[in-house]
């Protein structure tokens, strides 16, 4: 029957030649590779369980009563969109397992994001041929930002609903435009009738569309362009080497999705996660404290806590607070990731094409400006939680202030300077011994023996891959034998 | 059964008892953990024996493909100009047609941006204003006027003007202190009767409200990003990111003694935007 649905779809499409080349299609292997698949198989939980939650979720501001089994809010005034929610964990069936799942897996789709590009960077993937493929990339980690927000922001309880307060605040504070851009997103001054049931349509239509594009852009790309691979022993810039697609690599990927799933869903159903209920529903004169967003707005969250508090008033005119750590400090932080690939390339002059990833350790100046960039944002993030740090540690809040405005000028710098410079001698340990090949005449005597002494000295492993690899311009360390195809002949007896 | 395929048919096992389980269970009412826990098995069992299967099961095997060149062959690119260029000189030719499109797309283009507009009402001056007047009743969350007699010193509570409870931009925090100790900007002598003082509960910084009082020095803090402001001085900011003092509601109690406002503040509440002088 398949061999009949096959001949069919070719007899339409004539595809057998592609297909029988996609299937034979070389995946390299590598832990690190896994990282962007891990946010695909999370976009895909995501739908699945964010298409159950829209059938019952209420996308409006309209004040209902709880009348509902949650005891404690009984009675309570709120929006119809909380109460929705409220139904959703106490009265849907699976209704809160398929939530926490959803909001689960959206933490893991954006910390897999990260880790991905934090990989693709320190790799060097992203340089010739590959740049736009890093601009999708970060296109996808924006929207994947925006689907973070907006989707933490529906449930109107008092936590998201105070973000969205933090939110219009900071599109107040833009020059010029700022107010008209608030009142236009938000329909008018906060808070609105209408702001949930605008999140609501970016949410489950506006941003899963971008990202869907986006991401068919990112695989087809990925596709044309071949797969870059780890340098070692039989890898050059022309081949790529990897488990076939069909069956082997197909297997482990459906196999690694599908772990992904088992995992949001054990944390879905064991680990509560917004309950939202604890919260209570938005009001805007009512805040709790301590008050977090999701871990991926740690940093912006961070930066309007630590920022100082410079208000600039000009020839009547007022450029608020938010600004600087709201709106200027994310677009300088997104315009040099995006800017990233060309920036190199101006600085070390290397504009070949790349198909080898570099160690971190071969590229000292890029590790170094990813650990500085990588320390700023890890400090922002901690910062995030200023008022949890002080309570923990029983720190004055002042204190933690005082010292991450210190840490934030001070430590970037230092890490990335220790970093560029810890890279470069690992560098030259590599290069030690093969920078030095051996040079030794032997003449054969007319008796059979030999004539003149081999200077006797160790030589590892590691630097005859690399005197073999010399030829080829590549200066990658190549101490990678794992990495040897390892062919089992009495595994071909299934 | 083999050695090898043990493993693998565990986990195949698995996953099957566990997804009869999870139907098992919502048949029987759901119970959210379970619910989780046995979808995590029939997941993973399946995802578990699917690896094993490839890494154990299937021949290791690692296929070696040519990449292709990352750009065309230069004849293909020179074609490609060429052809870009036949099409642009056939184009450039009607020089009239070619702007009257240009024309055309961008006219198209600013009609549609217009709708836009219909997203929001104008700002106008809603940012300026309150809907605190003078004489209206300063009402509690619940609907309570507030007596003098209602405060102890340090005792706070938000009050809303009368037919607005819950209003976002007139919130207001209302704090009972010492008289004696209150040091208020010139001008403002009468607007702090027995030590009731009245601060926009919106911070200044970001807008969260301005919820927690720390009576032991006297100081509001928002809890969102640790703005610090001084009760007994006009609510200037002592620490964190807030760079205006919350402005004060000029207040007063009348012949029954409730408390009233005496006009609406005398300047935008919350954070700050491009049109604030």
């Amino acid at each position: 029957m398949i061999r009949r649905a096959v001949e069919g779809l070719d007899d339409r499409l004539a595809a057998a030649s592609f297909a029988r080349r996609a299937l034979r299609k070389a995946f390299p292997d590598h832990w690190a590779f896994m990282l962007g698949e891990i946010a695909m198989y999370c976009f895909i939980i995501l739908v699945l369980t964010g298409t159950f939650l829209t059938f019952f979720y209420v996308a409006s501001t309209e004040k209902v009563i709880y009348h509902g089994p949650y005891a404690p809010l009984r009675g309570h005034e709120m929006s119809a969109a909380y109460a929705s929610v409220l139904r959703i964990s106490y009265e849907v069936r699976a209704g809160l397992v398929m939530r926490q799942i959803h909001h689960w897996a959206a933490v893991v789709f954006i910390a897999a994001i990260s880790a991905h590009i934090l990989r693709v960077f320190f790799t060097g993937a992203f340089r010739r041929p590959r740049e736009i493929n890093w601009l999708i990339g970060l296109t996808l980690l924006l929207a994947g930002l925006g689907a973070g927000f907006t989707g933490y922001s529906l449930p109107d309880d008092l936590l998201s609903g105070t973000g969205v307060r933090i939110a219009y605040s900071v599109l107040l504070s833009i020059p010029v435009v700022g107010t008209w851009a608030a009142f236009l997103v938000f329909g008018g001054e906060f808070p609105t009738s209408d702001f949930i049931g605008r999140l609501f349509v970016l949410h489950i239509m506006l941003i899963p569309a971008i990202i869907a594009g986006a991401l068919t852009a990112h695989l087809l790309l990925v596709w044309h362009q071949k797969h870059t691979q780890f340098a070692g022993p039989g890898r050059t810039e022309d081949t790529v080497s990897g488990s076939p697609l069909w069956p082997v690599y197909a297997m482990k990927s459906v196999g690694l999705g599908l772990m992904v799933a088992a995992v949001v869903a054990l944390l879905g159903g064991l680990v509560q996660i917004n309950a939202v209920w604890l919260y209570g529903p938005f009001m805007p004169s009512t805040v709790s404290s301590p008050a977090q967003p999701d871990w991926y707005l740690g940093w912006l969250e961070g930066a309007l806590r630590i920022a100082p508090n410079w208000e600039l008033h000009l020839f009547g005119h007022t450029i608020a607070e938010p600004f600087l750590p709201g709106v200027v400090l994310p677009g300088i932080v997104f315009t040099i990731l995006g800017a990233w690939p060309f920036i190199e390339r101006r600085i070390t002059g290397d504009d070949r094409p790349h198909n080898l990833l570099d160690k971190p350790r071969d590229a000292p100046m890029r590790s170094g400006v990813g650990g500085a960039g990588l320390t700023f944002m890890v400090l922002l993030t901690v910062m995030g939680s200023n008022d949890v740090l002080s309570t923990f540690f029983n720190v004055p809040i002042e204190t933690i202030d005082r010292l991450a405005r210190i840490l934030i000028v001070v430590l970037p710098p230092v890490v990335g300077y220790a970093t560029f410079r810890v890279c470069r001698s690992l560098g030259r340990i590599d290069d030690h011994p093969a920078a030095a090949p051996l040079r030794v005449e032997i003449h054969r005597t007319a008796t059979g023996g030999f004539e003149g002494e081999p200077e006797r000295r160790p030589i590892s492993p590691a630097a005859l891959a690399h005197q073999a690899h010399h030829g080829d311009g590549a200066d990658e360390e190549s101490h990678d034998e794992e990495r040897q195809p390892v062919h089992d002949p009495a595994e071909h007896q299934d | 059964m083999r050695g090898k395929e043990r493993p693998v048919a565990v986990c195949f096992t698995l996953s099957l008892l566990s997804g009869l389980g999870l139907a098992v269970c919502y048949i029987a009412g759901g119970q959210p953990q379970l619910e989780g826990a046995l979808l995590a098995v029939s997941l993973g069992g399946l995802g578990a024996g699917l690896i094993l299967w490839a890494k154990r099961l299937l021949p290791n095997e690692e296929i070696t493909e040519q990449r292709e060149p990352p750009s065309s062959p230069e004849p293909e690119r020179a074609a490609l100009r060429t052809e870009i260029e036949r099409g642009g000189e056939t184009l450039g030719r009607r020089r009239l047609l070619t702007r009257l499109l240009a024309g055309a797309a961008g006219a198209l283009g600013l009609a549609l941006v217009f709708p836009i507009r219909s997203l929001g009402p104008s700002p106008g001056d809603t940012l300026f204003r309150t809907q605190w007047r003078a004489g209206s009743l300063a009402l509690n969350a619940t609907g309570q006027p507030l007596h003098r007699d209602d405060l102890e010193i340090d005792g706070v509570v938000t009050v809303f003007p009368q037919e607005h409870i819950g209003s976002a931009d007139s919130q207001t925090i209302v704090v009972r202190v010492n008289p004696a100790m209150l040091a208020l900007p010139p001008g403002r002598e009468n607007w702090a009767p027995e030590g009731y003082v009245a601060y926009s509960k919106v911070c200044t910084h970001a807008g969260c409200p301005v919820g927690l009082y720390l009576a032991a020095t006297h100081e509001l803090r928002c809890p969102c990003h640790q703005s610090t402001f001084d009760v007994l001085t006009g609510a200037t900011p002592t620490y964190g990111p807030a760079p205006r003092p919350l402005p004060q509601l000029p207040i007063e109690f009348d012949a029954d003694g409730l408390l009233r406002a005496r006009s609406d503040y005398h300047e935008p509440v919350g954070p700050g935007f491009w049109d604030r002088p």
